[in-house]
């Protein structure tokens, strides 16, 4: 057991050092002159002459030799020092931690949306005899998927903000200008929950140790929530990793829609100007929410599926 | 047949514990319905052992499946009657009773041991709480007593330790020791009736014996009834007082054990009997006339070993020995068998004949030459002399090409002749394995499961080899198609003295084919003789044990003794 | 055994069983039977017209909507639907249902762009991988564990931030994005044809490496790659229009699904239907390709 600690804690770094590596080569070797790129301040800035260029490069570090500068910029990224803002000169740390609980928030109730309808879609599709009302339910998540996220946002704003007058249409005051966005963060995120847990729960149904529980004469229910459910949530809780990333990204969109603040508004803002050390802060962040949600996968695991904590192959 | 059956069939005659009438089963398909069972009718009397016997897709685990309520969701009862008896009153019908009506009878008074142990326990829950759950869904123990009477009712199916056993899940258990816990669960609710799907078909053939032993020995013990359910005949004929023979959804046969096996009147029954390999008598085999040899031996294995590596175990890297210190010789136009239960490195050591695995020490020879170390060009001149027909016909063919494409491939990957010769060629080979020519066009997925061994035999030919190794052949076949495809094998040796390599895990089988059979054991060598000598006189335990659990054998023993009292 | 003529994949049917019937093969039976599955399908119908339909706007917009979709009347500005104007018209008073037809081709060319960076170069690395193994397949697959760990929109953005605005940088953006995808199914789909016995079985027959990859490899991992490419298809374009929202892709006033509902947004009061709209097209268009993806998924072989 704690090998399998120490090799997944491994792994994890592995993939955050990784990650980091990635997003400096495209941000810092694909533009060919990054402080241009930046000191242009996105479209319409205005050029800058060559002289002050240099000082900007000089204070970047970025007239240093490309392997300094990585070794440079990773070493400080491991004392948590993602440099400052080319924007307003604040240090980019602190602007994600000053973005963040927003976007907790919406991620929170969006992920709770998502876990509560997707669950009960795959349930009930999967329980229910009765044909359409389970093709319904089917239906509803690749409907979701199909749907963009900006869109929905745009149409529920319509139709309860300003049709029904039921719910603000933007900010962030107030636990009920929080519903709208959570809903529309967590609709895409619910429809992948139910896809894979109904998938996973009629593969479980078929399997031959719930005829073995049936010819036991053990009821429907029972076996559903008894039998079934255990062994199809363990491939469902792989998945968690993934959609965790998924409400991050799609703070991006519903941020933007709902004009809440949060880092989704802070990317955005940062892509705009070019702001190269904010949008590799946030990437490197997301990545480290990633993998964290994984490891914590990794170690309930054995804890769910004891052919795991032995050691067994499945 | 025993005791207990004739005492309690006496005491209720008028009443069988199970009587199906005119059972008709279909299952709705995208393609329209499909008739699975047509006009079943049987009888299981109190305390009585019926076996139902059929090739895969005869309906037997549809009618199974019907009379304990577990039809699959596009499976459904058209027609007929199942009544089984009540302990008072008249019998009940079955058929058309609701899910939950079901629930009450399911368990409590018909029990089902399932087909493949490994799968069909929950692999999230523990061995006793599963057991237990038999018990508490009808009421007869509880929430305090349940676990207590499970381990009870483990100790009664022959586990070994049941207290700690109840504590475990399944995957540290064995197939065996868990095809003792479902039937620890089949027995919980004590029902009259059990009904066992193939029980011991994943199983090896000396845990298949001690089992099929227990479930009798447990239900003589209490007179249960038994629905038995296989594909062999032989297992049907040990264990069975009744045999029904069913085909293409109908129940062809049915009758006494001996009465069937005697005097079949069904010609499917006949062919069944007369390809049941170990039902047949020794005499009719299949063999080309014992070799001559003139020249050197084909094949010589010198001291062979083979190591794999284990996943580390804290830190340390053990290997398991998968084949320990083999010798053996082929000769041409010789079948030298190798026999063995799962594990016991008789693949292992094909394939390191083949050169397809490198070997950790020992020799090869093949024709005189060293092949142990073979690369590049000499690996390549190998392919040719010696080839390979795999056990799984579904999965040694490329979906993707046809029956043409498959047959030559080892002619285009030699560049032998131009395209029409291959296609001629082809033609020849096909012929050579008895299909028709059109099955060239044919995808591999058109083709049953014989047709498309045929194929890979085919290929196996296309160069002319001195040396096919044929591993399993057989054993992914039904019966009847089984004994085709053997004398096939039997043929083409004659013809063009092939030499066989046989990996098989069924004796009765290599009886059939083999000059010489070797019995191997955890990666040994046990013995190696001359057929009839191995199988009149084995020399070690273990050759006696696998000897002893050919199904069949039983019957046939009995036979005897009546023949000769 | 089980009753295994009930199950509905063939391939992996009974060991044995005589279930398999040779299936109709003369070109007349063929057609007769892929009409009977497209009328028992009438949604999978319907997708297909609605792509074509699309496509047609992609490329010949002017045959279903002849106007210029740039120009527009002001005096008729902010219209609801109405039969003169079938998705209104929007602050310019230009026919919104002409620019929605017009903005198909920028749509989906970036899709296009997008699908065929991500396939490309995820399926090359994936077959790398899968083939090669060793520590190629280990690096390799390394790489993509990093992709996958940052979420898709972030990883667009960032190659926006680097490479600039526009539609073919977004599709860039989007298609590398998604190479993570492309590259573990084709690795998959190689692992698992390179270690089948058939292969085995080639190689044992003396069939060189190459041939190997090309004769039995390539045709079967083909079909599993492109139901993901005509997958990935959908997402492309929900990926491209996100990004065409938020502002990266073609700039005003040229017509684009993404931007077309950014702009109506200023209007969402009153005016619903320019979101709405251009909405539903990208919808409909994501739904009808996820419906071809499935049938190609195996539904045709099952059905028969």
């Amino acid at each position: 057991m704690a090998g399998y600690l120490v090799r997944r804690v491994a792994l994890a770094i592995g993939v955050l050092w990784a990650a980091f590596t990635v997003s400096f080569v495209v941000l810092y070797l694909l533009p060919g002159d990054p402080v241009a790129t930046m000191a242009s301040g996105g479209l319409d800035g205005e050029p800058m002459s060559p002289a002050a260029l240099d000082a900007l490069r000089a204070r970047y570090g970025l007239d240093q030799p490309l392997i300094v500068q990585y070794g440079t910029r990773l070493w400080d990224a491991l004392h948590g020092n993602f440099g400052a803002s080319i924007q307003n000169g604040q240090d980019v740390g602190a602007a994600i931690r000053e973005a963040l609980p927003p976007t907790i928030q919406i991620s929170l109730a969006g992920l709770a949306f998502a876990i509560v309808f997707g669950g009960a879609v795959a349930l009930v599709a999967t329980y229910t005899s009765v044909r359409w009302l389970r093709q319904l339910l089917m239906a509803l998540p690749s409907l979701a998927v199909s749907l963009p996220v900006f869109w929905v946002g745009l149409m529920l704003v319509q139709l309860f903000s300003f049709q029904l007058g039921l719910l603000p249409s933007v900010g962030a005051k107030g636990p009920e200008s929080l519903v709208l966005p959570a809903v529309t963060l967590g609709l895409p995120t619910g429809a992948l929950v139910a896809q894979v847990l109904a998938k996973s729960l009629s593969d479980v149904l078929d399997e031959p140790y719930v005829v073995t529980a049936r010819a036991k004469g053990v009821g429907r229910v029972a076996i559903h929530l008894r039998h079934a459910l255990r062994n199809a949530a363990l491939p469902a809780l792989t998945v968690f990793g993934y959609v965790v990333g998924n409400l991050l990204a799609g703070s991006v969109v519903v941020e933007t829609v709902f004009t809440r603040p949060g880092l989704g508004r802070l990317t955005v803002a940062a892509v705009g100007i070019q702001d190269i050390p904010v949008v590799q802060g946030i990437v490197v962040f997301a990545a480290a929410v990633f993998v964290a949600v994984n490891l914590l996968v990794d170690l309930i695991y054995p804890v769910l599926d004891p052919r795991i904590a032995t050691g067994a192959v499945v | 047949m025993s005791e207990h059956a004739s005492k309690s069939s006496a005491q209720s005659v008028a009443e069988p514990l199970l009587r199906v009438e005119g059972l008709d089963v279909s299952y709705r398909t995208t393609g329209g319905s499909l008739s699975a069972v047509r006009g079943a009718s049987l009888t299981v009397a109190p305390g009585e052992v019926v076996a139902i016997v059929g090739e895969s897709g005869s309906g037997k685990t549809t009618l199974a499946q019907a009379v304990i309520g577990l039809l699959p969701a596009n499976g459904s009862v058209d027609g007929g009657s199942i009544r089984l008896a009540r302990q008072q009153g008249p019998a009940e019908e079955l058929a058309g009773l609701s899910e939950k009506a079901f629930r009450s009878i399911r368990g409590r008074r018909i029990g089902l041991i399932p087909q493949d142990p490994t799968v069909s326990l929950n692999p999230v829950q523990k061995i006793g709480a599963q057991v237990a759950e038999a018990l508490r869904v009808h009421g007869l123990a509880d929430r305090r007593r349940a676990p207590i009477d499970a381990v009870e009712l483990l100790a009664r199916a022959g586990l070994p330790e049941p207290q700690v056993r109840a504590g475990q899940y399944p995957h540290e258990l064995s197939g065996g020791m868990r095809q003792r816990v479902l039937i620890a669960i089949a027995i919980a609710a004590s029902p009259r009736l059990l009904i066992a799907d193939e029980p011991t078909s994943a199983l090896d053939a000396t845990v298949q014996r001690r089992i099929l032993d227990h479930i009798e020995h447990l239900t003589r013990e209490s007179g249960t009834s038994v629905l038995l359910i296989t594909h062999d005949l032989g297992v049907a004929a040990d264990r069975a007082d009744r045999i029904l023979v069913m085909s293409g959804g109908r129940i062809v046969e049915d009758g006494p054990v001996a009465a069937i096996l005697g005097s079949p009147s069904d010609p499917y029954t006949q062919t069944l009997i007369a390809s049941a390999p170990g039902l047949r008598p020794p005499c009719a085999d299949t063999r080309a006339p014992a070799p001559v040899s003139a020249h050197g031996p084909l094949v010589e294995v010198r001291n062979l070993v083979k190591d794999f590596p284990l996943p580390r175990v804290n830190g340390s890297r053990g290997v398991l020995r998968a084949v320990d210190e083999v010798s053996f010789t082929i000769h041409r136009g010789e079948t030298l068998a190798l026999v063995g239960e799962s594990g016991s490195g008789k693949s292992t050591t094909a394939r390191l004949v083949l050169r397809l695995a490198d070997p950790t020490a020992g020799q090869v020879l093949f024709d005189g030459t060293d092949i142990t170390t073979a690369k590049g060009s000499a690996w390549r001149a190998l392919r040719r002399r010696a080839q390979l027909v795999y056990q799984n016909p579904y999965a040694s063919l490329d979906p993707k090409f046809s029956v043409e494409e498959v047959v030559t491939e080892p002619l285009r990957a030699f560049q032998v002749g131009s395209a029409a010769e291959q296609r001629r060629r082809a033609a020849d080979l096909v012929e050579k394995v008895a299909l028709p020519v059109s099955v060239l066009a044919r995808r591999p997925v058109e083709l049953s499961g014989g047709q498309r061994q045929r194929v890979a035999i085919a290929r196996a030919l296309a160069l002319s080899p001195d040396l096919v190794v044929c591993d399993e052949p057989v054993s992914a076949l039904d019966v009847s198609v089984q004994s085709q495809v053997l004398d096939l094998l039997g043929e083409l040796q004659a013809e063009a003295g092939l030499a066989y390599l046989f990996i098989s895990h069924d004796l009765a089988v290599v009886r059939r084919v083999a000059h010489r059979v070797g019995v191997m054991r955890d990666g040994r060598l046990l013995e190696l003789r001359p057929t009839e000598e191995l199988f009149d006189a084995p020399g070690e335990d273990y050759t006696r044990e696998l000897l002893a659990a050919i199904a069949g054998r039983r019957h046939s023993a009995q036979t005897l003794e009546a023949g000769t009292s | 055994m089980t009753e295994l003529l009930i199950r509905e994949s063939i391939g992996e049917a009974a060991p044995g069983s005589a279930t398999a019937q040779p299936v109709a093969a003369t070109r007349r039976e063929r057609v007769v039977r892929a009409l009977r599955f497209l009328g028992r399908r009438p949604g999978l119908v319907a997708s297909i017209v609605f792509v074509v339909l699309v496509l047609v706007a992609a490329f010949v917009p002017s045959v279903l909507a002849p106007g210029d979709p740039n120009v527009g009347v002001p005096a008729d500005k902010l219209q609801a639907p109405s039969a003169a104007h079938m998705f209104g018209t929007d602050y310019l008073g230009r026919d919104v249902y002409t620019r929605v037809v017009h903005g198909a081709a920028l749509s989906l060319q970036a899709t296009v762009i997008a699908v065929a960076v991500a396939l490309v170069v995820g399926g090359l690395l994936g077959l790398l991988a899968g083939f090669v193994g060793r520590w190629v397949d280990e690096g390799l697959m390394r790489l993509v564990d990093v992709l996958m760990a940052i979420p898709a929109v972030l990883l667009s953005l960032a190659l926006i931030t680097a490479l600039g605005y526009g539609t073919v940088k977004v599709a860039i953006a989007v298609g590398i994005a998604s190479v993570a995808n492309f590259a573990r199914v084709m690795r998959a789909e190689t692992l698992r044809i390179r270690q089948s016995t058939y292969v085995e079985a080639a190689r044992s027959v003396g069939t060189r490496w190459y041939v190997t990859l090309r004769r039995h490899v390539l045709p079967n991992a083909a079909g599993p790659v492109l139901v993901l490419a005509v997958l990935e298809f959908g997402l492309a374009i929900l990926a491209v229009s996100s990004l065409s929202f938020l502002g990266y892709g073609a700039p005003p006033p040229a017509p684009e699904w993404g931007s077309l509902i950014a702009e109506g947004r200023n209007y969402i009061a009153a005016s619903w239907w320019l979101c709405a709209m251009p909405g539903f097209a990208i919808a409909a268009t994501v739904l009808s390709v996820n419906r071809i993806s499935r049938a190609l998924d195996g539904e045709w072989s099952r059905a028969r």
